[in-house]
């Protein structure tokens, strides 16, 4: 039995504008992910899903933190480690239409991997395993096999990048935001899919925005805000009971066909002479005491109240606590992110940020 | 009533042809009201949207006509068209979130946007421009901002708001919440509806691929499918009792917030739509309907069935018979 564990993964990204300053995308994010299992992990744009699955498959290295895919850290592979590392995750990302090099044949996506993994196979056996991995996706060989990707369906081309996983008989799939570029109609076979595979014994990590489609597939549930999880635990406990303020603003905020938005009409502005709308801001008070040189203001968009706001933020925690922050905009996590408490068996929630 | 569209085609010239995106398009949009425009990609409801402000060198009107508040809407014409844009009809294109330039600031942005449209009095424009702004909570400081300091659900708000800024009679928004997060995307619907309610829009043609955001924000809902029109009807009508198979398929396959995959499976459509090039004749719909028969190898007129129901099938239209 495989466990890809995710233990206090943090990661800071520097940016090459705004004086360098170190953006929090993952503060200390624990989870584990069993086979058979399918996590998804919700947030918005900016929360860190894309980056926990980027470093899951390597393709970052986390400033703190570690994972372990049965029981080996996989920051300690070598060049030959990592070839089987990635026969075991694999991951299929949101556009399926910049997957594919448009001048070869869909197929090349297999061929590239028999080059690395199977040469030792005969022609007919791996013509076998194709169309057994074909099978899997349900997707008709005479339909996809010398095609050009501009002739496929975007779920199709889906489908043969989710065969191109199984053909590696994976263990742990991530699955980056692999549905939302399609079409309604083709969206939920890609989900059926995914649940077939799971019962297969597959794990599946999940990331996604939309909330009925995390809840329809997956077992566990992860909320992740600003890189820190706020709210985890069973599927049906999250959606059932939130807890979490913020889960529960994204439960309002998603859109359902048999449930109206309550729709609150905007109130007047009040507009000065010069034409300028009085402001109300909404900036907090600093708490007393003057600031200290690691710590540095930036400014967060609020998602309740689509308000921008002022906040500090520590980052010197994670540097590790004597790293020197270089100038004075540049800043500062804490990355201490908010404690989890248990609410119930199998549903943890953050406090308060 | 504010817009009228009758039997409009609108072709794309390629080296195989025309394509016809869409085929013989008759709807009509009342004052006030947000028509959801759905249906799956290539089904040309970016195109009808496109082609109701703007025909772009590939495209060509090939029938049919628009009339606007009781004028005509000289489509076809790019030049008569010019002075309209933006008073009289206006566009959030798709991905607009990519749409403002990154090497003006905002108000340098809008002030130029006034000077090209022949727009005199700017002080008060952008007067108005800033109350706007305020009253969809953000400061008005972004007007000093470069597009790339703002964040997507930001920049999507502030383009709708230079669009709408000369309260145009027809708004044309082409997939304005697709690639935002569910809490930015209620508050972009949200703000289409308040303006509407505030009048600074008469009436909205809202596109997209995503129903639920329809069932939130629009009053009617018009289901595309293949260049045709297959459904027309309230909001309530298509959610709850769809009567064309598409729309009843396409409703069927959505995931619902509570619905799991061991409560219920969920199902596709099979198949894919025809392709455009050499459309199939008939009901197009045809090969994917598991009610198709005999007689829909004739097109299905779009026709009213009931008040304010219009649908395209021959089934339903004999079962009404």
């Amino acid at each position: 039995m495989s466990t890809l564990k995710v233990d206090q993964v943090s990661k800071l990204f520097r940016a090459t504008s705004r004086g360098g300053a170190l953006t929090p995308a993952l503060r200390k994010v624990s989870f584990e992910l069993n086979q058979g299992e399918v996590i998804s992990l919700i947030g918005e744009s900016g929360s860190g899903k894309t980056t926990i699955g980027k470093v899951i498959l390597r393709l970052v290295a986390p400033t703190s933190g570690t994972v372990t895919f049965d029981d080996k850290n996989i920051s300690t592979y070598s060049a030959h480690g990592l070839r089987d590392y990635y026969r075991n995750v694999q991951g299929v990302f949101q556009d399926p239409f910049s997957s594919y090099n448009p001048i070869y044949r869909a197929e090349r996506v297999f061929e590239l991997l028999r080059g690395v993994y199977f040469h030792k196979l005969s022609d007919k056996e791996w013509r076998e395993k194709i169309d057994a991995a074909l099978d899997a996706v349900s997707l008709n060989p005479g339909d996809v096999l010398g095609k050009y990707p501009y002739q496929l369906s975007g779920g199709q081309q889906q489908r043969l990048l989710i065969a191109r996983a199984l053909l590696l008989e994976v263990k742990v799939l991530v699955a980056d935001e692999i549905i939302s570029m399609l079409d309604a109609s083709t969206r939920v076979d890609v989900l059926n899919l995914l649940v077939k595979l799971k019962r297969a014994g597959l794990a599946i990590l999940f990331v996604t925005h939309d909330l009925s489609l995390g809840n329809y597939v997956s077992d566990r549930t992860i909320i992740l805000r600003h890189g820190a999880i706020v709210e985890m635990g069973a599927t049906q406990k999250v959606f059932g009971n939130p807890q979490h303020d913020y889960t529960r603003m994204l439960m309002t905020a998603v859109p359902e066909l048999h449930k109206k938005w309550k729709h609150t009409p905007l109130g007047a502005v009040a507009v000065a002479s010069n034409g300028h709308a009085v402001a109300t801001d909404v900036i907090e008070a600093s708490p007393g005491g003057p600031v200290a040189p690691a710590l540095a203001h930036i400014t967060l968009l609020d998602e309740l109240t689509h308000t921008e706001k002022v906040v500090k933020r520590d980052f010197r925690a994670v540097l590790g606590g004597t790293r020197k922050v270089s100038s004075k905009s540049a800043v500062a996590v804490s990355l201490e992110p908010p404690e989890l408490h248990e609410f119930e068996p199998d549903h943890l929630v953050a406090e308060p940020e | 009533m504010s817009i009228s569209v009758e039997n409009l085609s609108v072709a794309y010239r390629s080296h195989r042809g025309d394509v016809t995106a869409v085929d013989n398009v008759s709807f009509t949009l009342a004052d006030g009201e947000i028509m959801g425009l759905a249906g799956e990609s290539g089904s040309g409801k970016s195109t009808l949207g496109n082609a109701l402000i703007y025909l772009d060198p590939r495209m060509k009107q090939i029938g049919g006509k628009v009339m606007l508040d009781g004028k005509d809407l000289p489509i076809a014409d790019s030049r008569a068209m010019r002075s309209l844009r933006m008073t009289e009809v206006s566009l959030v294109p798709q991905y607009a979130m990519s749409a403002l330039p990154p090497t003006r600031k905002l108000s340098k942005l809008i002030s130029d946007l006034l000077k090209s449209h022949g727009i005199h009095n700017r002080d008060e424009v952008l007067a108005e421009m800033k109350r706007r702004i305020a009253l969809i909570g953000l400061k008005d400081d972004v007007l000093s901002k470069y597009s790339f300091e703002l964040s997507g659900g930001m920049r999507q708000r502030v383009t709708i708001i230079m669009s709408t800024l000369l309260n145009p009679s027809l708004l044309i928004a082409d997939e304005v919440t697709s690639a935002l997060d569910v809490s930015t995307q209620r508050a972009v619907g949200e703000m289409l509806l308040e303006f509407r309610d505030r009048g600074f829009i008469k009436s909205a043609i809202a596109i997209t691929h995503d129903l639920a955001i329809l069932a939130q924000i629009a009053d009617t809902i018009t289901i595309m499918y293949a260049g045709r029109l297959a459904e027309k009807a309230s909001t309530d009508t298509i959610v709850n009792e769809p009567l064309h198979p598409y729309t009843q398929a396409l409703i069927a396959s959505l995931p619902e917030v509570g619905v799991r995959y061991d409560q219920g499976t969920l199902t596709g459509i099979p198949g894919r739509p025809p392709s455009l090039v050499n459309p199939p004749t008939g009901c197009r719909f045809r090969d994917r309907c598991p009610f198709a028969f005999a007689k829909c190898a004739e097109t299905p007129p779009f026709e009213e069935i009931k008040p304010g129901h219009q649908v395209a099938c021959w089934k339903v239209t004999e079962e009404v018979k």
